[in-house]
């Protein structure tokens, strides 16, 4: 098992440097000049030049390439200009609120996802089935940014139980209640595509189980139905249940960023879209570096619990 | 294609989004002629006026603009773009898939590595970083999200075409020296294009969601054009004040995903050939029962099938699999039903415990009686409780019939627990004591065995073991050797024939093969097409079987040592179940057949401990 793991996270390698080359490229794309943007349109050509070569940007860009990446080895990930702080500060304080809203819909949308999927196999066809399979298009049909906004009028307008934005009050709070209530809203509008997704495919990986053999030669034993459905068919379900969750991950982490407008939640996401309205491009670059890197170290983990759940996977 | 049409138009939920999304494609499509107001002409004045005021129906957005104007014409950019976006992705991604796959090594490696560097983003961040450096911009966020999903078609369509192009007619084609531009165009596309359909058609609603994410966010459309995103984006500002500002294009987006989604999933459904066949239904807990009456209990053993019958209801057909099957087995003895496949014999023993997957099965008459109580039709609970505890079942192909992701020994553990109050531990050492009485060695580390780490022959002693977990009274045997080699099989065999000797157990084996009946069973059971066509002691019928379909089966049984005599197959095919002939249903591939044969029921005549439904058995004294 450890050299499975080990042999995953050298493949990885490739992978970040693949998305590094990539992200390098596109932002190499931007037309213009990245000093002339700095320092706007008024400023002196002496001064464009002075910027550009500061910040290195008269050499080619396959040396400009490997300076940023070897900076980022060393964990300096440049300046962002707009905020004048560390990029890597700013992106791990902005990144460990995304992972509280994402991580929290996350187990959400996983939870409620597969338990509608089973529910809706386990009775396929019968009332349960058919609302479940409404409710599923619907939430994979609404825009989550435009269900927030609707969840704010009802939960914090008309009822004010909720908060309606933020992460925490901004007089007294600062505690779990705190965060757990500004959290309510957004995590939920967050995870409904996902659990919709899930869900779907929960049922349709129950439905393919629950008509093999085994699941027959369970019921001969006398084992009841309950366990049938949670114990024998879930867990061979799972093993095709599991790949997508990781999928869902990205989705999540990717909604992630309309839910934080929303909700003005101080995530990632959001600064992200103000770094590119900014053009911010140091911030944009370290951004979705420390973030792709993150999702493919989850897709990792995602493999190892594959690896784990089913013994017929070579470790 | 005119079926796909007739099978869409069934689907009614498809309809309905099929409907609702023509009349939306209608009205844009008509906006530039309907007398509406300018969308883009602000009047502060006329801000947030409400819907329903007079000349403004679905009321102002706060520069004072005709929100219904303002809905439509952004209903029809948005549209537009996602559509596009669905159209570019679909071409580029299938392009790049039809590549990779269709040339194959190195030129296919090289592309999927890099479509699995783009698939290991989550899209948003890709998207995001081709905004940022395009710049913001409807065009650009089309690009973004056409980008973004490229990688999911180029991995679709490669998937397919690599099935495709190992084909026959590629090869031929291939080897009338056509170029590979023009196989690729003349026979490669033609097939993928209904991949490339069921694809777009399931993604263009997340499409035109994602275009209007972007231009939520600010980073697409700008004012003062604005498409549905955008429009809800500047509404977000006065959303406590003005809901209505926000409600109009959100429920706009909502109606438009939906209904592409239902059309999506009508289309996937329609080209799916598993859902039209209904086999994509979950089999429930135990077979559905529909009799009328309830027969007289006619034998007297301790199980006893008064005249049972299944069918399988698939769509309009009604599949006769068991036409009324009576057989009695009593204490350690052991009944041999045998027949052809798809003669109905394993439904038959399925019948017994409700275990026919249902839907589509259906035991629509007849008894079957353990001690004297009916199976058939008893409370779920009861009929539970006597599964594997006093019946159990042995089925064929160990590899499919044990979980695969359960250890054997935890199978075994759980086989007593349904049934007994005991501690793991206990279980777990009973389960080990199972194991060694089916004679496999080193019990104690096989209990640990996943069912994949085994071979054939000890799958299926661990299979004989979980059916004498609970010491039952009967077990019921379902071809448990025909997966096996003949050493195994001689070894199972004998280890089944010692079990009944030592602990009384009756037994039902079911085969195809009279050798195997010559070896175990007392009494045999010939089905045909549903029925038992002769039943009688194993060595008489061995000896002098008096229906012709019984004296063919046993002919096909080659000899050892017999020297080269001909085996003879039997002519022609057993008839479907959902059209069998009138008369007796062997008549048709039958060398004695008479003109009687096929008029009316042939019944099944008993006579000197046996029986036999045929109008001309071959009774040959002993």
């Amino acid at each position: 098992m450890g050299s499975y793991i080990l042999k995953r996270l050298l493949s990885a390698i490739p992978v970040l440097l693949g998305i590094t080359i990539i992200v390098f490229a596109i932002m190499a794309m931007i037309p213009g000049d990245p000093a002339t943007a700095i320092l706007g349109s008024y400023a002196t050509p002496e001064n464009v030049e002075k910027l550009n070569r500061d910040l290195g940007l008269d050499k080619p860009a396959a040396a400009r390439y490997f300076i940023w990446l070897g900076n980022m080895l060393t964990g300096d990930f440049g300046q962002s200009f707009a905020l004048n702080r560390p990029v890597i500060h700013e992106v791990l304080e902005r990144f460990s609120a995304t992972l509280v809203l994402a991580g929290t819909a996350f187990v959400l949308c996983c939870f409620f996802g597969i338990l509608a999927g089973v529910v809706s196999a386990s009775r396929q066809y019968g009332l349960a089935d058919k609302a479940i399979t409404f409710a599923v298009l619907l939430g994979i049909s609404i825009p989550s940014f435009f269900l927030g906004m609707m969840m704010i009028l009802l939960f914090a307008v008309s009822l004010k139980w909720l908060p309606v934005s933020g992460m925490y009050a901004i007089y007294g709070g600062g505690d779990l209640w705190d965060l757990l209530k500004h959290l309510a809203m957004p995590a939920t509008a967050l995870a409904v595509v996902a659990t919709g997704v899930i869900a779907r495919l929960s049922r349709s990986a129950m439905l393919e189980v629950l008509r093999q053999d085994f699941i027959r030669t369970a019921r001969a034993k006398g084992v009841s139905e309950h366990r049938v459905i949670w114990g024998h068919a879930l867990r061979a379900a799972m093993v095709s249940i599991i790949p997508v969750l990781g999928i869902q991950a990205g989705f999540v982490l990717s909604g992630a960023v309309y839910i934080e407008i929303v909700f003005q939640w101080p995530g990632v996401g959001r600064m992200l879209v103000d770094a590119i309205l900014k053009r911010d491009i140091l911030l944009v670059q370290g951004g979705v570096v420390l973030v792709a890197a993150c999702y493919v170290i989850f897709n990792i983990m995602v493999d190892v619990a594959q690896s784990l759940l089913d013994p017929r996977i070579k470790t | 294609m005119r079926l796909f049409l007739r099978l869409l138009a069934r689907n009614r939920l498809a309809l309905a989004g099929a409907v609702v999304l023509g009349f939306v494609v209608l009205l844009v499509l008509m906006t530039p002629v309907l007398p509406l107001a300018e969308p883009n002409i602000t009047n502060t004045a006329d801000r947030f006026q409400r819907p329903f005021t007079p000349g403004h129906l679905l009321g102002t957005d706060h520069l004072g603009r005709d929100l219904l104007s303002r809905l439509l014409w952004g209903t029809r950019l948005s549209l537009a773009v996602g559509f596009s976006a669905a159209v570019i992705a679909a071409t580029i991604g299938a392009a790049i898939g039809i590549v990779a796959g269709y040339f194959g090594g190195r030129t296919d490696n090289l592309i999927m590595r890099g479509v699995d560097m783009l698939m290991a983003f989550p899209y948003i961040l890709l998207a995001l970083a081709i905004v940022a450096a395009l710049g913001p911009g409807l065009m650009n966020a089309l690009i973004a999200v056409a980008a973004v999903n490229v990688p999911f078609f180029a991995r679709n369509i490669r998937g397919i075409t690599v099935g495709i192009a190992h084909k026959e007619f590629v090869d031929a084609a291939k080897l009338s020296g056509m170029g590979h531009g023009r196989i690729i165009l003349s026979e490669i596309l033609p097939n993928v294009l209904p991949v490339i359909v069921i694809a777009m058609s399931t993604t263009v609603g997340w499409m035109i969601l994602e275009t209007a994410g972007l231009s939520f966010l600010g980073l697409g459309s700008q004012p003062p054009q604005a498409d549905l995103g955008s429009m809800l984006g500047e509404a977000r500002a006065a959303l406590i004040t003005s809901p209505h500002t926000s409600v109009v294009p959100g429920v706009m987006i909502l109606i438009i995903v939906m209904s592409i989604n239902l059309l999506g999933d009508g289309v996937r459904d329609a080209l799916d050939p598993r859902l039209r066949s209904g086999a994509l239904t979950r089999p429930m807990a135990a077979t559905l029962v529909d009799r009328d009456s309830v027969p007289e209990p006619s034998g007297d053993g301790i199980l006893t099938l008064d005249g049972i019958e299944t069918q399988f209801h698939v769509g309009d057909r009604i599949y006769r699999a068991v036409g009324g099957v009576s057989l009695s087995v009593g204490p350690g003895e052991c009944l041999g039903l045998i027949g052809e496949s798809g003669s109905g014999k394993s439904v038959t023993a399925l019948s017994i415990m409700g275990l026919v997957a249902s839907p589509p099965g259906v035991i629509t008459g007849g008894a079957a009686r353990y001690r004297g109580r009916d199976l058939i039709g008893m409370p779920y609970r009861e009929l539970r409780r006597l599964r594997g505890d006093r019946i159990a079942y042995i089925f064929q192909d160990p590899l499919a019939t044990l979980h695969p992701l359960y250890r054997v020994g935890d199978q075994l553990a759980e086989a007593i627990r349904c049934h007994h109050a005991i501690g793991r531990a206990e279980a777990h050492d009973r389960a080990i004591e199972l194991l060694k009485s089916v004679r496999i060695p080193n019990p104690e580390s096989r209990a640990r065995s996943y069912p994949h780490e085994m071979s054939g022959g000890m799958r299926q002693r661990v299979g004989i073991a979980m059916a004498l977990a609970n010491d039952p009274d009967v077990i019921i045997a379902d071809e448990p050797t025909t997966a096996l080699d003949v050493t195994v099989q001689a070894q199972i065999l004998s280890l089944l024939n010692d079990l009944r000797r030592d602990r009384g157990l009756a037994i039902v084996f079911i085969t195809h093969d009279f050798g195997v009946v010559a070896q175990l069973c007392d009494r045999v059971a010939v089905m045909y097409a549903g029925r038992i066509v002769e039943e009688g002691p194993t060595a008489e019928i061995l000896a002098r079987p008096a229906h012709p379909y019984t004296s063919r089966l046993i002919d096909c049984v080659p000899e050892l040592g017999g020297g080269r005599r001909e085996l003879a197959a039997i002519p022609g095919l057993p008839p479907s179940v959902d059209d069998l002939p009138a008369g007796c249903a062997f008549a048709p591939r039958c060398d004695k057949k008479q003109s009687s044969c096929a008029v009316g029921e042939v019944a099944l005549k008993p006579r000197d401990g046996r029986a036999v439904r045929c109008l001309y058995p071959d009774w040959r004294p002993a």
